[in-house]
């Protein structure tokens, strides 16, 4: 088992140095990778913006459930939806359905070309597919998915405020009350870091399964599969330890 | 011309090619064939270096290709052009784009200057005025023309075929090899084919090799093949009645 994990660590490391090398063709690159922020950012803005917003509305709904019969300012609601969404809920809910929906797509497309013989023809044209067919990807989450993650941040405030002021638990003034109090320009930062991160995690591991696929059809599968399994798992572990350097 | 001097491949337990030592010649079809699993595909594919042998070496003119870096290998590999069995169009560009894209990729050429070489591919194939087309538009013998234009739109020195006759009708089949046959006299490429199909055999082999059990067991040209005395070619090539026939019809019609 710990001698599978090494060889894919290390075959997973030398695909990445391959695909850092430098580009054949920039221009080409460059219009891949608008291709590529096309489809994973456009491509998922509305799933993204429906999940902030009831995740927003859940939050608010919860905490003031929490807050009946206590001496906590309803005000507070704001606050903890604004704290929470950006701290944790918007890169890693986000990131966890984008390697679902992405990764699993990715680790697709590149393990569909793989069986097809295309990455085949493009080595033997003497592209570098590693690169061609990894770096834009990554590179194009690493921008779009932080502007995503923003997106849902704001929508899941905007949820919760629409939940907590329709549901009558406070008022449009005191929700935004709570959102303008203790605001910590820090935890922006922290989100931002997350979502840039997560972006890599998502991208490189989907890639990498889609790459070395072998087989047939349940074999590309099993690899989309293990994408989205193995990147939630890493943006898990990395989202723990992000936490852990950043609020020491 | 390409030379693969004493090489070995094994996965695993398994040896798959034991001690092949042969020449592909420039200007000249050289046509690997053998049975199922005689080890045709990796031979082919050690050639072009997707799979590196585990013994022996492959050279291009005097280049040692086994010896070099990837970086080295894919300069090379400019000089290669591959038609794979199942054509290995992207499926997301046109027809065009796919021609193209070696273009895009490597060249400096302009748009017009691209669009010029894209246009003159798929004229020597017979394939005009299908730009716009998706490789799902297209029928399989279209798909494997536009893999050969696709495959000499950087005027290769090299070009490899595998199984290019695979799945086409007859007629289709011979469309196929009359344009390699073509294309390799009129620029003197060095250019290499796999196949399972006698009609290519013994209407384009100028070289044959044939692979049994991982080593050659016969080389010679699509002449040679029909006076030969090798019981496992004869075996091979005449192996149905209907070939039979034909040859020993063909050598009676000599005799007399």
């Amino acid at each position: 088992m710990f001698k599978s994990l090494f060889f894919h660590i290390g075959q997973y490391l030398l695909l990445l140095k391959q695909a850092l090398a430098r580009p054949e063709k920039p221009a080409m690159y460059w219009k891949e990778m608008m291709r590529q922020m096309n489809d994973i950012g456009i491509g998922s803005l509305i799933i993204i913006c429906l999940i902030s917003v009831f995740i927003g509305a859940v939050t608010a709904v919860q905490f003031s459930y929490q807050l009946q019969d206590s001496f906590i300012p309803a005000y507070y609601i704001g606050y903890i939806v604004r704290d929470t969404t950006i701290i944790e809920m918007a890169p890693m809910i986000t990131c966890l359905v984008l390697a679902g929906k992405v990764g699993s797509n990715i680790a697709a497309e590149i393990g569909g070309m793989r069986q097809k013989e295309h990455i085949d023809a493009m080595e033997i044209m003497g592209v570098n597919t590693a690169a061609y067919l990894i770096t834009p990807k990554v590179l194009a989450a690493i921008v779009v998915i932080p502007m995503l993650v923003c997106i849902a941040a704001f929508m899941s405030i905007t949820g919760g405020l629409i939940a907590s002021v329709a549901g009558g638990m406070i008022t449009q003034a005191e929700y935004v009350l709570g959102l303008q109090s203790f605001f910590v320009p820090y935890n922006v930062f922290m989100m931002f870091v997350k979502a840039v991160v997560f972006a890599f995690i998502l991208t490189s591991v989907a890639a990498y399964q889609g790459y070395y696929v072998k087989g047939g059809s349940i074999e590309l599968g099993a690899a989309s599969t293990q994408a989205v399994v193995y990147s939630n798992i890493l943006i898990l572990l990395s989202d723990y330890m992000i936490a852990m350097l950043l609020t020491q | 011309m390409i030379i693969a001097e004493n090489v070995f491949k094994s996965f695993g337990e398994t040896k798959v090619l034991k001690g092949i030592t042969t020449s592909f010649y420039a200007g000249k079809n050289n046509l690997i064939i053998g049975k199922s699993g005689a080890g045709k595909t990796v031979l082919l594919k050690l050639l072009v270096g997707l799979l590196a042998p585990t013994q022996g070496r492959i050279l291009y003119g005097e280049r040692d290709f086994t010896a070099m870096d990837e970086k080295a290998k894919r300069a090379i590999r400019m000089e290669v052009g591959m038609l794979f069995q199942g054509s290995a169009l992207f499926d997301s560009m046109t027809v065009e784009e796919n021609i193209r894209f070696p273009l895009d990729m490597f060249t400096n050429k302009t748009k017009k200057e691209k669009l010029d070489r894209v246009n003159y591919c798929l004229d020597r194939v017979e394939m005009e005025g299908v730009n716009d087309r998706y490789p799902s538009e297209t029928s399989g013998g279209m798909q494997k023309r536009v893999g050969i234009a696709r495959a000499i739109v950087l005027e290769p020195k090299y070009l490899f075929c595998d199984e290019p006759n695979s799945g086409l009708d007859p007629k289709t089949a011979l469309l196929i090899d009359e344009l390699i046959q073509s294309i390799t006299y009129e620029n003197n490429i060095t250019t290499v084919i796999n196949t399972h199909d006698m009609n290519s055999v013994m209407g384009i082999g100028d070289n044959i090799a044939l692979l049994n059990e991982g080593q050659i067991a016969w080389q010679g040209n699509k002449d040679e093949v029909m006076d030969t005395d090798n019981s496992f070619l004869e075996n091979f090539i005449f192996a149905s009645p209907f070939l039979q026939r034909l040859r020993s019809d063909a050598l009676a019609n000599r005799r007399s």
